[in-house]
């Protein structure tokens, strides 16, 4: 049993090392509240994160794979939702006489996009793509940190990098370079519940948000899977001692 | 009917079983089947926990086949709808994220416990006669799984899945004259597309239950010679076996909650380890990610492909690779069957276990200076392991005497 | 072996079968689970409509839960009539007064009650069937103008779903 453990330790072991090809940029490690067995997400600081998205972010970046009644389990209520949603209009239709027509979103509606599609987003962009969020945390390696990092490192260019027009020095972007400017700065919004709106804060809030939105289940995850192993490791014992007293008479 | 039945084709309905139970089975004889086969089937008495991993595979199986039909209902198998879908379910359906991330990892954990299986039925000489059947249905299974998982991978259609998808396919056209028209006619387009995710998705099923009909052959030849066990000694008498339950569904059954703990620790808090970021961005045609890995499980056959130069020759070396292993049972001379009475071969096997690892690592490493050369030092080992280690170890190697399973459950005893 | 001993070898025995037993039937939970209806779909359960562009004597036809829901601005006669019918004339007894919040507004699932076709009645130019509701063409049901059954074999009258009135022109149904 001793040597299956080594061999499955040193499957994972060989997986994390291949995994970690790539990248040489350091990303700083940052402690977030969801980590570790019992994490669950800040709620005040995803909702901050909100208004971090929705003041900032969704000028260019769509989240389409959010709907405004997702908010809810920010602790958003049903009323504040529907006036959220509100400032959103929506093409709908065809109506009646067969026109499509503009409404105001519902809790029920997808994120509005902040462009018709993706050429129109690329073309008011400089020819890049401003992504969509949704998923984003999850969809790069490092996830939250490499984000939280990359809203903080629009650091000045070393003398002798060049950085073309168009283009921002940004010290964790793979090959330095970005399209995006720095989109946050001290004071770039301002905060209904008095916290101080710091750069630092900022990223750090909207990274939280951004990290739900990639993850919504995973408290539910988390909590569930304390159970099972909780579960699993008594159904292991009794096995266990089940086994020892089945095999007890066997004479070797 | 005539009085005479030469052959014994008439079959007399009479039971072991009285009552209910006596009626079915008279007329569908499962019910004494499954108590032969698996209550008091007979297996040896020394049996490590090794031997557990056949039956944990299963119950992998199982898991996969039950959470895909329950994924597939909700799963939109386009190039439009397959991204969204698979979030919805994510998102929307209830315990959908439970369902899709045990479907995702347990493809995983079923790779770990059939690796293990293998490498059991390599060191304990599992494949050697009268087993070789095992060990090809064994092995045309992997075949399958390998299969299975790629068409699989394919479905959640992000930047990994079309990529993957892209490359794999790419292979076939590596075949002279006939191989782009077979990649289009696979494809069902001139590249990876809306009509591919629609096939692959019914492959991905198909191949599924196809590995479901192999486990069946597979369950029937190894209970027409029984479990192999480390001596590699058959039992010389009742004394040596005991009966299949209770003692090995609760050795088993012990092993496999454990196996499961360690899937629900990984499943429940690091769902996304074994996967790749990449994937959760939407497939695009345009742009190729600038590290494409395959998924773990195919890192070493990978690794062989990239060793090669030659793309054709890139692809039979992998393809062979696997294919070598299933003629094992020919290649590999020696009489004795375990490695614990093979000193020579114990060595070459534990290297060949090694190698896989390197090659595994190689194969997530990008192509360039010390890691192909590394990589074709393994791919080297790989071929040299069958083709002339194999029969010349097995020829020039002298074994010790294999103890009796007595004897050696008396010495491990001693050694307690 | 002591009697005791083998008491407790087969508790714990037991209470093993019994836990993995318990663990793999939970493994439904979440299978059987995921076949009912999504948030998503769970969002949609409710619809807010506005009254106001319905003009007396004429229906609208909305869609709740991707069913027909029929809301009739009813003219007085019609109210009157429905009003009026005896209870001992009606196959589900039931008053009209039961089935409205307002008694201009019918709103009714249009889903008839027998095997589940939508009865006509909601254009001016349909067949409204011999009580001046709806009629069922699948199987000939006559509903009058309180969504009752009156004729045919629709067993109960025409479902009335759960709404409320926002404000004086505004419904939520669900």
């Amino acid at each position: 049993m001793k040597k299956i453990t080594y061999i499955i330790f040193f499957i994972f072991f060989n997986l994390s090392i291949s995994h970690s090809a790539g990248s040489k940029i350091d990303i700083p490690k940052y402690d977030w509240s969801w980590k570790g067995f019992f994490g669950t997400y800040d709620r005040s600081a995803a909702q901050r994160g909100f208004k971090v998205y929705k003041e900032v972010c969704s000028g260019c970046h769509s989240m389409n794979l959010l709907s405004y009644r997702n908010l809810e389990e920010l602790g958003f209520n049903e009323d504040q939702i529907k006036v959220i949603a509100s400032d959103y209009l929506i093409e709908d239709g065809p109506n009646d006489e067969g026109d499509m027509f503009e409404r105001e979103a519902l809790p029920s509606d997808r994120f509005a996009n902040p462009y018709p599609n993706n050429n129109a987003a690329r073309a008011a962009n400089n020819g890049a793509y401003p992504p969509d969020l949704s998923l984003i945390v999850k969809a790069r390696p490092k996830g939250a940190d490499y984000i939280h990092s990359l809203l903080l490192g629009y650091n000045e260019a070393p003398g002798d990098f060049n950085v073309p027009e168009g283009m921002w020095y940004n010290k964790y972007m793979e090959g330095h370079l970005i399209a995006m400017p720095s989109p946050l700065s001290d004071g770039a919004i301002d905060y209904d519940d008095g916290t101080e709106p710091t750069l630092n804060q900022l990223s750090s809030d909207v990274t939280t948000f951004l990290a739900w939105a990639a993850e919504p289940s995973l408290e539910n995850r988390k909590k569930l899977g304390i159970k099972v192993l909780l579960f699993l490791l008594v159904l292991f014992i009794l096995t266990y001692i089940s086994k020892e007293r089945i095999w007890r008479d066997i004479k070797h | 009917m005539s009085s005479k039945d030469p052959h014994g084709y008439k079959k007399t309905l009479s039971s072991p079983y009285t009552g209910v139970k006596g009626w079915i089975d008279s007329r569908l004889p499962l019910i004494r089947m499954m108590e032969a086969e698996y209550l008091k089937f007979p297996v040896p008495k020394s049996l490590n926990y090794f031997w557990s991993f056949g039956g944990i595979a299963m119950f992998c199986l199982i898991g996969l086949i039950l959470s895909g039909i329950f994924l597939g209902m909700h799963y939109k198998p386009s190039a439009a709808e397959a991204f969204n879908s698979v979030e919805r379910i994510m998102r929307d359906v209830k315990f959908g994220w439970l369902v899709r991330y045990l479907h995702m990892n347990l493809a995983s954990f079923f790779f770990i416990a059939v690796y293990i299986h293998i490498f059991r039925a390599l060191y304990f000489g599992s494949y050697k006669a009268p087993r070789e059947l095992v060990f090809i249905f064994g092995m045309l299974m992997f075949f399958l799984m390998m299969g299975t998982a790629f068409l699989g991978y394919t479905l959640p259609w992000g930047q990994m899945s079309y990529w993957g998808a892209t490359v794999i396919t790419n292979l076939f056209s590596a075949i002279p004259i006939v191989g782009d028209a077979i990649l289009t006619t696979l494809l069902g387009d001139f590249n990876v597309s809306d009509a591919t995710v629609n096939r692959f998705y019914v492959l991905h099923w198909l191949l599924a239950f196809a590995i479901v009909g192999l486990v069946v052959f597979h369950v029937i030849t190894l209970h027409m010679t029984g479990s192999n066990n480390p001596t590699g000694m058959e039992p010389q008498n009742w004394d040596e076996t005991l009966s299949f339950h209770p003692y090995m569904t609760i050795k088993d059954t012990k092993a496999m909650v454990l196996f499961f703990m360690l899937v629900a620790f990984v499943l429940f808090f690091y769902p996304n380890i074994m996967g790749h970021s990449d994937n959760y961005i939407r497939a695009n045609s345009m742009v190729t990610p600038a590290h494409i890995v395959p998924e773990w499980y195919f890192l070493p056959f990978y690794a062989i492909l990239r060793a090669i130069p030659d793309k054709l020759g890139g692809v039979l070396a992998m393809f062979g690779s696997i294919a070598l292993v299933g003629l094992l049972p020919w290649l590999d001379t020696s009489k004795v069957r375990s490695c614990l009475y093979r000193p020579i071969w114990r060595i070459c096997i534990l290297l060949f276990a090694l190698d896989f690892f390197v090659l595994m690592y190689m194969g997530a490493k990008p192509a360039e200076g010390i890691y192909v050369i590394i990589s074709r030092v393994g791919t080297a080992y790989w071929f040299l392991f069958f083709l002339v280690l194999a029969p010349l170890v097995g020829y020039l190697e002298t074994p010790r005497q294999p103890l009796t399973i007595s004897n050696f459950l008396r010495d491990k005893k001693a050694l307690n | 072996m002591s009697e005791q001993n083998t008491q407790r070898r087969d508790f714990i025995k037991l209470a093993s079968m019994t836990l993995g037993g318990v663990g793999a039937a939970s493994l439904a939970i979440p299978f059987i689970s995921s076949m009912q209806p999504g948030k998503d779909a769970l969002a949609l359960a409710s619809t807010e409509i506005d009254l106001s562009p319905i003009p007396e004597g004429q229906s609208l036809t909305v869609i709740w839960r991707g069913k027909p829901v029929f809301i009739r601005h009813r003219l007085n006669e019609e109210i009157q009539s429905a009003k009026e019918t005896k209870l001992e004339d009606l196959k589900d007894a039931q008053e009209d007064s039961s089935r409205v919040l307002q008694d201009k507004w019918l709103v009714v699932l249009g889903v008839c009650t027998h095997l589940g076709c939508v009865p006509l009645g909601q254009k001016s130019t349909d067949a409204k069937g011999d009580y001046g509701g709806w009629f069922c063409p699948c199987h000939g049901s006559h509903y009058d103008t309180s969504g009752r059954i009156r004729k045919g074999p629709a067993p109960t009258n025409l479902d009335v779903p759960p709404y409320t009135f926002l404000s004086e022109n505004k419904i939520k149904i669900g």
